[in-house]
């Protein structure tokens, strides 16, 4: 893999905290303090259940959260060099589409059911690169080609709903690709597909990143899914990153309680263990009404004691490129000391 | 259950199961053409079994669990449970039947009314049919929610105030009402997180043993099927194209689809995953309304030979107990 842990990064997010007002006066702690580093062609898994915050945090990054109820109240997001969290409207909507690409689990949801699928990649052609109509029309051919797209030329007079799911995903990730990205980010991106299809896209992706050193961010709850395919993963919890590694050590050595469950749930790969029972994470996810003041998987967590109660803690390297969120030491089986 | 003894008569069984829908067209409505949803399965499920029944989307999986449970008419072929031949049962025989053969729905959101109580929602079925009325009916509904992990004090609430977890877990409840012997479970799982996921497969597990409960398991996660399932069919446009104990499957897939199913299965193994070749099939699914002629799979097969666009495979038993519809097997 295209590991450059050395030299800057492509995208380097620093403390992105995001909050929701409710309806009733409340206020939702969705993000709390995020930060992680992306480097060209590098892919970062970012895994959580439902309500982790693992979208809205990358939502967060382009501003595309509708403020209020969103607020991003503090963080930066440096895509080489520029702080997205401080654009002006204009610029960001050039980055947009631009700089960074998206893809998101349902493409019905995010294609325009009314134009047809030329028209919806030969516009940010025409905006963004400022492509003639002519030469935006060829690209936008190659480009559902090089998605595995047949007959991709008179395909673009087609409207979505004549695509199956398969192929409109591939449209989804031919727009996003339109404008050459620096950064793609998909969101469960082939959670919608059947397992051929699956396969199919995730080798498109893989070679992307290879032949044009594209970086993507990978969202998913699934921590099988990105063991093939992440360089990194970050594991979120309660809006917060809990533990993040390179993939090997995170795999071989989980360190938080809540990426050990995680793990344990998943069937094992071998067919063994048919029968018994799958380790189940009891309880529910937090609703992170209060402000993140103490550990957010205490209420679920085995090991847990008084001071996860009272104390959040931070992000703290355990290993090489390997930091965890924990007061409990998870290899020597007792609290760390202070 | 493990090793499930095959003396035993099937508690169901399908011979050459098909259903068509019929496509019309034009102003006269005349039928031009039939989409062949399931085209001649021939399976038998053995009681407390899990047969698993794997596919992809549009392959017909589900409208199987529909046409076994009766709640479509096949277009051909035979449904027979517990030695009865129901194929053909219509208004109050096809109603008594009902009890015993029920379905877990794939998506808990759609599949429960919003606007009915927990506590109507599981007792519908018991009223329905009047099994139950009075005390004797919040008996059995505060009995049904605790079977499946959920507080029965849960029944006054809407579907809306619980997760998609415990809203599948009332959908159970729903389906365990009236005692069935037989349910299809419809991806069960595949709307939930994964370690919500392990909750629902577990309480499947823990209540098959309690209730004796034999089910058919359609799904697409072939990771999970291996998980819960005795046994696995795998269907592919229409067809069943192998049968087989989940070890053999698993260990020695014979048909080319299936082989291509399970290297993109994955493992949360990192190492495991940099060794592996996935084999990248070409292209989508063909229609089922215009399947390819001779073997379905010939399009998109990596080791087709001439023959398989030509003469449809025979469903054969390579092994004792292990099924395979191609040419090529051995």
């Amino acid at each position: 893999m295209a590991q450059a842990a050395n030299g800057r990064p492509v995208l380097s997010v620093r403390d992105v905290r995001t909050r929701f007002r409710t309806p009733g006066g409340g206020v939702v702690h969705a993000v709390n303090g995020i930060s992680f580093d992306l480097h060209a062609g590098e892919l970062l898994g970012v895994v959580g259940e439902s309500g982790s915050g693992k979208s809205v945090t990358m939502l967060s990054l382009l501003r595309l959260l509708p403020e209020p109820p969103a607020e991003i109240a503090a963080g930066q997001a440096l895509l080489e060099g520029e702080d997205l969290l401080a654009l002006e409207p204009a610029r960001l909507r050039r980055v947009r589409g631009g700089k960074v690409g998206f893809i998101f689990q349902d493409p019905m949801a995010s294609l325009n059911p009314v134009l047809s699928v030329g028209y919806q990649l030969v516009e940010p052609l025409r905006t963004h690169l400022g492509l003639s109509r002519r030469a935006a029309r060829r690209r936008a051919a190659a480009l559902l080609e090089l998605v595995g797209i047949p007959a991709a030329e008179s395909r673009l007079r087609d409207f979505p709903h004549q695509f199956s799911g398969g192929m409109r995903q591939r449209v989804m990730i031919a727009m996003a690709l339109a404008c050459d990205p620096k950064v793609l980010i998909a969101d469960e991106p082939t959670t919608a597909l059947d397992a051929t299809i699956q396969a199919q896209i995730l080798d498109l992706l893989q070679r992307l990143r290879r032949e044009r050193g594209m970086a993507i961010v990978w969202i998913t709850h699934d921590l099988g899914v990105v063991a093939g395919l992440a360089d990194r993963v970050m594991v979120m919890y309660g809006g917060q990153a809990v533990e993040r590694a390179d993939v090997r050590s995170l795999y071989a050595r989980p360190q938080h309680p809540y990426t050990r469950s995680l793990l344990r749930a998943l069937p094992r790969p071998d067919g063994g263990g048919r029968g018994e029972r799958l380790a189940s994470i009891p309880g529910q996810p937090p609703i992170l009404g209060r402000a993140p003041d103490s550990c957010p998987f205490a209420p679920r967590c085995a090991h847990a004691f008084a001071r996860c109660r009272e104390q959040n803690p931070p992000l703290a390297p355990v290993g090489a490129d390997h930091a965890v969120a924990c007061w409990f030491d998870a290899d020597a089986g007792v609290p760390r000391a202070a | 259950m493990r090793g499930c003894p095959v003396q035993h008569e099937p508690l169901l069984a399908v011979e050459n199961l098909t259903k068509h829908f019929p496509v019309m067209r034009g102003v006269l409505r005349r039928q031009v053409g039939a989409v062949q949803a399931v085209d001649g399965l021939d399976f038998a499920i053995q009681p407390r079994e899990t047969l698993g029944l794997v596919g992809e989307s549009g392959c017909g999986k589900s409208t199987a669990g529909r046409v076994i449970l009766r709640l479509e008419a096949p277009t051909a072929g035979r449904v027979i449970f517990r030695g009865e031949d129901i194929t053909r049962l219509e208004g109050e025989a096809l109603r008594r039947l009902r009890p015993h053969m029920q379905m877990i729905f794939q998506d808990p959101q759609d599949s429960l009314n919003p606007r009915m109580t927990v506590g109507s929602i599981v007792s519908e079925p018991l009223r329905e049919h009047g099994a139950a009325k009075g005390a004797a009916l919040r008996e059995r509904v505060e009995a049904l929610l605790e079977a499946v992990g959920l507080d029965p004090a849960f029944a006054n609430r809407y579907p809306h105030e619980f997760s998609g977890g415990q809203r599948q877990r009332i959908g159970v409840a729903r389906a365990l009402a009236l005692h069935p012997e037989f349910i299809v479970c419809d991806e069960p799982i595949a709307a939930l997180d994964v370690s919500i996921q392990a909750q629902v497969v577990n309480l499947l597990k823990e209540l098959q043993e309690r209730f004796g409960l034999t089910y058919l398991f359609i799904s697409h996660d072939l990771r999970m099927v291996r998980h819960v399932a005795d046994r696995v069919a795998v269907m592919y446009l229409g067809k069943i194209v192998e049968l087989a104990t989940s070890d053999a499957l698993y260990e020695e897939p014979l048909h080319p689809y299936t082989r291509a199913l399970l290297s993109a299965v994955p493992t949360h193994d990192p190492e495991r995953e940099a060794r592996r070749t996935r084999i990248i099939l070409e292209g989508d699914v063909p229609s089922p309304a215009a399947p390819p002629p001779g073997c379905r799979f010939s399009t998109r097969c990596p080791v087709a030979v001439p023959e398989c666009s030509r003469r449809e495979p025979e469903w054969r038993t390579l092994r004792p107990g292990h099924r395979v519809a191609c040419h090529l097997a051995e």
